[in-house]
């Protein structure tokens, strides 16, 4: 993985009104490479990848995307986001559209995508994903676990050549949880560049290539997951880790 | 073991029995009604019945759509005063819809002058009475603009004065119909070709620009009409004799008084409507749709507005029956709307119950026409889940 980042951050920083959430984020990741980013609740690793795709703006410093610097000009940031699929925490599928209609939504009017070409390429994820025979319910009929496949699916219909994903297992019921785990597990093994927010250690274990730990805005440390787990250097990543694998 | 109380303690029973005392209340508290009225109104020697709306009125009304004279019949005054109530109904719920939508959509603009602005307006606006509104708008038109004399002409042919807006109708010819032929058609191919556009995109993906082309063909084929009809330009103009203008066609000053009113008001609440409907719709779907590549406006128009048109259409109809009611305040500055002709008429016929309701059941009619409508269109746009 030694080869230009694909993503790169360089000491960005970002205040909400008075309050500094990040200060000075150093982070480079490189094409094909799998980031997990951990850490307690309010430490700004949400924040961070959300600057990613400019879902948030920072205030100083620089992110390269693939080559393209985010500035306020829009078309870098059409640009870039064209590039960059992102899954939420809260799934936001369009309720009023179904299963098939999130999926070629953004085809169609961002790549301007035949509906028969974008139908077909939206199946063949659904098959990915698993549920090809919801294609033609709502969102409100389906279980947690099937609309964040969906909007995996959704995000990859625009084949994406990094994806984001905001804790995409936090507002699931513990028996779905491996089924969008899986998901994840098997997009990793195509090589794609991930770039993950999750609590879900087993995850991070198989498929990290690096581990990095936020507090209070502060990346406290990044290593590959075998020196990260069995021997953190901070104290504070100590105290985390022992807190989440404790019980 | 089951066990039998008293038939009086059975829940089915009491619910019974509950609604039989409730039916029974009302049924003589209504035939006390009916029976008092009939005896007053045979004590004091009032006829009753509707046999006066075919006796001739005897009164002027100010503006009619129909064809009205004095020595027509209460049945075609109240007619008369029906359409213009509706007239300025249809105008004033076109005109607030929109007002509304673009207002309540500037109230959440991130720039910070036009949110500001577009607040000023929905706090004043709404929070004056409606009547006042009437009041003023009327005060302005007539007391602030000049006479006829010293008529504002904004553009040749047209005058703005106390006494309305004039402006020239074409001299009626041949080619106007074939304008009209040409606009039918028009309107006829733009239809076939928004068919025509859905299905190249879904099969190309290029999107086709039915908007602008809809709107050169509706424009273009009228004029080409026009043209090969000999463009006749003979106007009716409205000329300065005397005092006033005769000829042309006019608006008058309660009309755009009462429409100008009503719009400014109900579109404040509508705005508020638009706003909150926006707003029902998670920041999540926004940040969803941006994440994809969608630009803002499109966002707005795939994403958020369908969403929000659910939270919106209940109480909008609200605001589409206030409106439409509001409209009989028009008696305050002399429209002649349905209130005022039925006023009219009641004073000339002595026929008080009969008039009040007859107005109430038109107005009846026309609101459960409008909420049957809305309801059918809110039906459309539901979710489903589950």
């Amino acid at each position: 993985m030694a080869n230009d980042p694909v993503i790169l951050l360089d000491k960005v920083n970002k205040w909400y009104g008075e309050f500094h959430v990040l200060k000075d984020i150093d982070l480079a990741v490189g094409k094909g490479e799998k980031v997990v980013i951990c850490g307690p609740s309010g430490s700004g690793k949400s924040t961070v990848i959300r600057c990613i795709n400019r879902l948030e703006e920072h205030q100083r410093g620089r992110i390269v995307v693939d080559g393209v610097e985010l500035t306020s000009d829009i078309r870098s940031i059409d640009a870039i986001r064209r590039k960059v699929g992102m899954v939420f925490q809260s799934f936001n599928l369009f309720p009023h559209l179904t299963v098939i209609e999130n999926l070629t939504l953004a085809p169609l009017w961002v790549k301007k995508t035949p509906l028969k070409q974008a139908q077909e390429t939206a199946m063949r994820y659904l098959e990915r994903v698993k549920i090809p025979e919801q294609a033609h319910k709502y969102p409100g009929q389906l279980s947690g676990g099937q609309q964040q496949r969906v909007a995996i699916a959704r995000a990859l219909c625009l084949k994406p050549d990094i994806m984001l994903f905001d804790e995409p297992t936090s507002a699931l019921d513990p028996e779905m949880i491996k089924e969008v785990l899986d998901v994840m597990v098997e997009l990793a093994g195509e090589g794609m560049t991930m770039v993950c927010v999750t609590h879900e250690m087993g995850f991070a274990r198989t498929v990290a290539d690096s581990m990095v730990f936020m507090a209070e805005g502060v990346i406290v440390e990044k290593a590959p997951p075998k020196e990260f787990f069995a021997a953190p250097k901070s104290e504070r990543t100590r105290q985390f880790l022992s807190q989440i694998i404790g019980h | 073991m089951v066990t039998k109380g008293a038939w009086w303690n059975d829940a089915g029973v009491r619910a019974v029995l509950y609604q039989i005392v409730v039916l029974g209340a009302i049924l003589l508290l209504g035939w006390y009604l009916v029976s008092n009225t009939l005896a007053n109104l045979a004590a004091r020697n009032i006829a009753t019945g509707f046999g006066f709306l075919g006796r001739e009125a005897g009164f002027a009304i100010g503006e009619s759509p129909l064809a009205y004279a004095p020595t027509d019949s209460y049945a075609r005054a109240i007619l008369v005063g029906l359409a213009n109530t509706v007239i300025v109904a249809l105008v004033g719920i076109a005109f607030a819809t929109l007002i509304g939508l673009v207002i309540g959509i500037a109230r959440l603009s991130s720039n910070w002058l036009v949110a500001r602005l577009a607040t000023v307006y929905v706090e004043s606006a709404r929070n004056v009475p409606v009547l006042l509104h009437l009041l003023f708008w009327y005060a302005l038109i007539t007391e602030a603009l000049p006479g006829p004399r010293q008529a504002l002409n904004p553009i040749a042919n047209v005058f703005i004065s106390n006494r309305g807006i004039k402006f020239p109708l074409p001299v009626w010819e041949a080619a106007h119909g074939w304008m009209a032929a040409a606009l039918v058609v028009a309107v006829a191919a733009t239809l076939v070709l928004a068919r025509w556009a859905r299905t190249r995109q879904a099969e190309t993906g290029q999107p086709f620009p039915i908007i602008r082309v809809g709107l050169a063909l509706i424009l273009g084929l009228p004029l080409l009409a026009w043209l090969a009809g000999g463009a006749p330009t003979a106007l009716d103009r409205p000329e300065l004799k005397g005092f006033n203008f005769t000829g042309g066609h006019t608006v008058s000053p309660e009309f755009v008084a009462l429409l100008l009113g009503l719009t400014l008001y109900t579109a404040a609440f509508i705005a508020e409507i638009v706003r909150s409907g926006i707003l029902a719709v998670s920041r999540g779907q926004t940040e969803a749709a941006l994440a994809l590549g969608l630009s803002r406006g499109q966002v707005l128009r795939l994403v958020i507005l369908p969403q929000a048109l659910r939270v919106i259409i209940p109480p909008l109809t609200s605001q589409y029956l206030n409106l439409t009611k509001n409209s009989s305040l028009a008696v305050a500055i002399g429209y002649p709307d349905l209130v005022s002709v039925a006023n009219t008429t009641i004073n000339q016929t002595g026929q008080a119950i009969e008039g009040v309701a007859l107005v109430m059941a038109v107005y009846l009619a026309v609101s459960l026409g409008i909420a049957a409508f809305m309801n059918w269109y809110d039906k459309k746009t539901a979710l489903v889940s589950r």
